[in-house]
């Protein structure tokens, strides 16, 4: 996190070739036991979305709230669950990633992230 | 993964505490009256078991050692299982293979619940993921859907036909809690939850109970009903829209479902197959899940559902029922005895004693469950 710029730190495995969110011991797709650390890129595309009304257990942030999945730019593909925002979210849709601050149980500031149009 | 039936096991009774909401009841009350019930059938009392397996995911510690204990039948080995909306399937699984194996001649399994009401919270999330507002269940129910919609060529419209077959069916089920029928265009002007999901294209969370007597066959009487392949199975890792509700996923179109896994290996057991099933009782969390599940047990291809629709190939009547009972859009969902709801459901038809929705002649029935975990479990059972 750097001011508004934040990144996702995922996982890397050379061995399987595959990337993962957040980063973890092993390969969560192969069980390889040769994760390094990497800065996910910072942009994607929409292929899911659909829109939160009711607020979730122990969720005390504003509703409603976007939530779908996105691809993260790169190969091979890496998908992840994010919440989203902005007018022009729909399946295919270039979204940004950008810092997001919501409110904890005691009204404390929780910082998270979000993706954007 | 395939082995589990080996001996002859068979359901000599069956009972149920409706599912729905019950102001002063306890989940153990409701739990006592559906094993009461099983083993009334069954013809023997709580001191004749030689174990109990019981599925309950919100029903705390010791939750089957409660009814048992109300029933003085303590002093045999009793288990909780907890595998989310599979946990009766799991106590089934548990309890075949406890008699297959030549441990036990006869054994209870029951599932009870009482669920809190609204939106189902589960300790499987972090509270960071809570409080990040990355928990939502309805939405991730939602996104399958949308999937599903592109994938298979459906619209909303299908989804709300799914709803109007299994709240028609609710209507002639004594043990369901919504027992009124809908039309389409009532399931989709209802209040959207999470789009396309209209709140009657969701199951509700609730209360009941339901309970089973397995015993050792082969004794001549020949009469019950047979678990011809039971498997329960998790998820493999992969798929961002997996009922383990990772934060990532990879491509996934090779990546097998734990309903697949669960259903090869049933059918694998039994030497059946999709085509000599004759009714089903499929997990419909959502209008979508029950959509999806067609075509993980084989009833379709992928894809060929709104055909299925089309001709009223799943109602009653046509070759493949699905959800005789209403499924869980009509009698919502006891996590614990959600599972053996389904089974009791089966058994009954088998036996062609169920009125107003039999489905003539069924000899083959099939029941699936899918959810947290994720787990799965698939049970065949034959007459």
């Amino acid at each position: 996190m750097d001011g508004d710029r934040i990144t996702l730190l995922g996982g890397w495995s050379p061995s399987s070739g595959l990337r993962h969110f957040p980063r973890a011991v092993v390969c969560p797709f192969t069980g390889a036991d040769d994760v390094e650390a990497v800065d996910l890129p910072r942009s994607g595309t929409v292929l899911l979305h659909t829109e939160v009304v009711l607020a979730p257990p122990g969720y005390f942030g504003p509703v409603p709230y976007g939530f779908g999945v996105v691809e993260l730019d790169g190969s091979p593909p890496l998908r992840i669950v994010t919440r989203l925002q902005g007018d022009d979210i729909h399946p295919g849709a270039r979204v940004v990633l950008a810092a997001e601050e919501v409110p904890d149980a005691d009204g404390n500031p929780l910082a998270t992230w979000v993706f954007r149009s | 993964m395939t082995p589990v039936p080996r001996g002859d096991v068979r359901i000599s009774g069956v009972g149920m505490h409706p599912f729905g909401r019950f102001e002063g009841l306890t989940g153990t009350d409701m739990g006592v009256a559906a094993v009461r019930s099983a083993l009334d059938e069954a013809g023997i009392g709580a001191r004749q078991v030689q174990a109990a397996f019981c599925g309950t995911a919100y029903g705390g510690v010791a939750a089957g050692h409660r009814v048992l204990g109300a029933l003085a039948g303590t002093g045999i080995p009793i288990v909780d299982v907890e595998a989310g909306c599979a946990s009766g399937g799991a106590a089934l699984q548990l309890g075949t293979a406890s008699i297959a194996s030549g441990q036990y001649d006869r054994v209870l399994v029951f599932g009870l619940e009482k669920m809190p009401k609204g939106v189902i919270r589960s300790s499987f999330f972090a509270p960071w993921q809570e409080a990040a507002g990355l928990s939502p269940a309805p939405a991730y129910f939602a996104l399958r859907a949308q999937r599903l919609l592109l994938d298979a060529g459906l619209t909303r419209q299908h989804l709300a036909q799914v709803v109007v077959k299994n709240r028609r069916n609710g209507v002639d089920n004594p043990d369901a809690m919504f027992r009124t029928p809908v039309t389409v265009e009532e399931v989709l002007a209802a209040r959207m939850i999470c789009d396309p999901l209209t709140l009657f294209m969701l199951c509700s969370p609730n209360e009941g109970a339901a309970a089973l007597v397995l015993e050792r066959g082969g004794d001549g009487s020949g009469d019950g009903i047979r678990v011809a392949g039971i498997s329960l199975r998790s998820h493999l890792p992969g798929n961002v829209l997996g009922e383990d509700s990772p934060l990532c996923g990879i491509e996934d179109s090779s990546i097998t479902s734990p309903t697949e896994l669960a259903a090869t290996d049933a059918y694998e057991q039994a030497g059946l197959g999709p085509s000599d099933v004759d009714v089903v009782e499929c997990q419909d969390t959502d209008s979508g899940r029950e959509l999806l599940a067609w075509a993980e047990l084989g009833l379709c291809g992928a894809g060929d559902q709104a055909r299925l629709l089309a001709d009223g190939s799943t109602l009653i009547g046509g070759p493949i029922p699905v959800n005789p009972s209403g499924g869980l859009l009509s009698k919502g969902e006891p996590l614990g005895a959600s599972a053996l709801g389904q089974v009791v459901e089966i058994v009954r038809q088998l036996r062609g004693t169920v009125t107003d929705r039999q489905v003539p002649g069924a000899r083959v029935g099939l029941s699936h469950v899918i959810g947290r975990g994720a787990n799965a479990c698939v049970t065949i059972l034959t007459r």
